[in-house]
């Protein structure tokens, strides 16, 4: 008899002690400590597009400063700034600013958001290397993307149905390109990307589907941009002037689709982290950004 | 002597219970993982009106929360994938049992476990790089990412479950049965046509249910190659169509969402349905099982 007693005890016990488990996760969340035994690490994360540039900046940091761990991932802007709302990263990445609803879900979390400007960037409008359109005008886009125009033919192209490509819409990339381009930058407009676009999960995807299908149009950061790709002219409108994207066509402002790419911190930044972001606008810094193809920021 | 007796008691009972608990920890976890669905989704549906999530666009980021177009993604993406998979399936596991010479089986079965073994992100990048342009060629599609290519990849992914399931009801067929018909003048192919496969026939249902099981909830392959647009898809040529299913829209945007935020909510509440539609399944499949337990025999009267 006592033996069948303990045997429904045991497993309430063990049910018991899951039940607090699972309740103890959902408290509140706890920033990473940085100084973690052996040295720093700082906690990088947010935009794929910043990516490769946060990883080429924080290797050679940390070879400048041995002490220094920076640990940087990617996933997308809006990953990077939920993660620092969230409290597990110390620099968020981003490729657009931080929006209202974020602030808010920041400032509720105990976490006061502060941005840096750390580069700039173009985004390029790509197409099939044997597309013959090599001009667009930002019009013409938002009505591409949005589902106005369906066939190049529309656009003095092939007779060919267009296949629009863009990233998933945790991408800030995506944000920018549907404020500025889809929505020509007005505020009160609502249009929509077209559903029929399709939502690669990476810049990757849309290169390698860009090359190989002639009928696709993508857009991305020029950092990503391959060479066999085909780099479209924008213009603001008919009027012209057409101009490809670089980095002193973002400089002297021409060219109509180009942003500020930021980094998030909880706070004014201190200690090791204040010195990595001041470290980033320096001038060695600042080479790397246009070693990677990507437009440095110019004081003003 | 009374003490040995003691000892083995002992061990008995710790042996004993730990079975008991890990049987009974199985029930509650499922329990617990429904609890949480649950308590994570019931917001969904107090923040966003029904109107809304019964719409037919999908864009969370300006809080356009409508399932449909992902619930018929991932139907068609399945509904697709097991009408590939099941006559293949079910000819590759008759060809095995019936037909083969032993030697074929012994090569055969090993290698359908393999398949089985193969990741799912390999088919996805197998797909991306080799299946989606064959779509695109032949069949003329404006993209190869299309509801066929997922499809297909799903297909690829169900098969060993379908043969292998099929495989064990064929061979569950009584010796008796096939005697009797290659007696009666049937020929071969006769017999496997209107005796085998009849008999047989709980047991294929029930490997058709588990492998829409697997489609539906494959999520790594369907998000690489189905193009991921939000689409609501419409008559046969939907296929040449990309799609978005619910299993890649809950992977590529777990990620970006606030803990706590609507859109956290409502992809938890897309988690409950793809939880409920799996369930169904598996029921289903449950239900069928226990049929064939009772009824195995006498089947080819009814």
């Amino acid at each position: 008899m006592p033996r069948t007693r303990a045997m429904v005890i045991l497993p309430l016990v063990g049910c018991l002690l899951l039940v607090s488990l699972a309740g103890c996760s959902g408290g509140a969340a706890q920033p990473p400590p940085a100084e973690a035994a052996g040295g720093f690490t700082i906690q990088n994360k947010g935009s794929d597009t910043l990516v490769n540039l946060a990883l080429a900046w924080a290797e050679r940091y940390t070879a400048l400063h041995p002490e220094v761990r920076i640990a940087v991932t990617g996933g997308g802007s809006g990953t990077g700034i939920a993660a620092l709302i969230n409290g597990t990263v110390h620099i968020a990445n981003a490729s657009r600013k931080i929006k209202s609803e974020e602030v808010e879900q920041a400032r509720a979390n105990g976490i006061e958001p502060v941005e840096h400007v750390v580069a700039a960037d173009a985004i390029a409008i790509v197409v099939h290397p044997h597309n013959p359109v090599d001009r667009l005008t930002i019009p013409q886009l938002s009505a591409i993307f949005s589902g106005k125009i369906t066939n190049w033919k529309e656009v003095g192209g092939e007779d060919r149905p267009i296949v629009t490509l863009s990233r998933e819409t945790n991408s800030g990339t995506h944000v920018f390109f549907l404020e500025e381009v889809v929505r020509q930058g007005r505020k009160d407009d609502k249009t929509l990307f077209s559903p029929e676009t399709l939502l690669m999960p990476s810049s990757e995807g849309i290169s390698s589907e860009i090359r190989r299908n002639p009928n696709a149009i993508g857009y991305d950061g020029l950092g990503y941009v391959t060479p066999d790709q085909k780099v479209i002219a924008v213009a603001r409108d008919e009027r012209g002037p057409y101009i490809l994207p670089s980095i002193e066509t973002v400089h002297n402002g021409t060219y109509p689709i180009a942003r500020d790419l930021y980094m998030y911190t909880a706070g004014e930044p201190t200690g090791i982290i204040k010195e990595y972001l001041d470290w980033i606008r320096t001038p060695e810094a600042q080479a790397i950004v246009a070693e990677l193809g990507f437009v440095p920021i110019i004081k003003h | 002597m009374k003490k040995g007796q003691a000892h083995i008691r002992w061990g008995e009972f710790l042996i004993e219970t730990l079975i008991r608990v890990t049987g009974v920890s199985a029930i509650f976890f499922v329990a617990l993982i429904l609890v949480f669905l649950l308590r994570e989704a019931a917001p969904a549906l107090v923040q966003v009106p029904l109107s809304n999530l019964l719409g037919t666009r999908w864009y969370p980021i300006e809080e356009y929360f409508g399932l449909v177009p992902l619930i018929l993604g991932s139907l068609w993406v399945t509904f697709g994938a097991v009408v590939i998979a099941v006559p293949l399936g079910l000819a590759t596991a008759v060809f095995i049992r019936e037909i083969a010479p032993g030697w074929v089986r012994e090569i055969l079965k090993p290698l359908i476990e393999v398949l089985a073994g193969i990741p799912s992100v390999v088919l996805g990048f197998l797909g991306w790089v080799a299946v989606a342009p064959l779509v695109q060629n032949l069949l003329g599609a404006p993209t190869g990412l299309t509801i066929l290519t997922g499809s297909l990849m799903l297909a690829y992914m169900a098969l060993p479950t379908i043969i292998s399931i099929s495989e064990d009801a064929i061979d569950a067929v009584p010796k008796s049965y096939r005697d009797g018909a290659l007696a009666l003048g049937a020929t071969h192919w006769q017999t496997i046509w209107r005796v085998v496969i009849p008999a047989a026939r709980s047991g294929v249902l029930m490997a058709v249910m588990l492998g829409i099981g697997r489609a539906i909830g494959e999520t790594m392959a369907v998000m690489m190659v189905t193009g991921n647009a939000p689409t609501i898809p419409r008559g046969l040529s939907a296929f040449l169509k990309p799609a978005r299913t619910m299993t890649a829209t809950i992977a590529a945007e777990m990620g970006e969402v606030a803990q706590g935020s609507t859109h956290y909510h409502v992809l938890f509440a897309i988690g409950f349905v793809l939880f409920l539609i799996t369930l169904l399944v598996n029921i289903a499949a449950a239900v069928l099982m226990l049929r064939q337990e009772r009824g195995g025999r006498g089947r080819l009267l009814g």
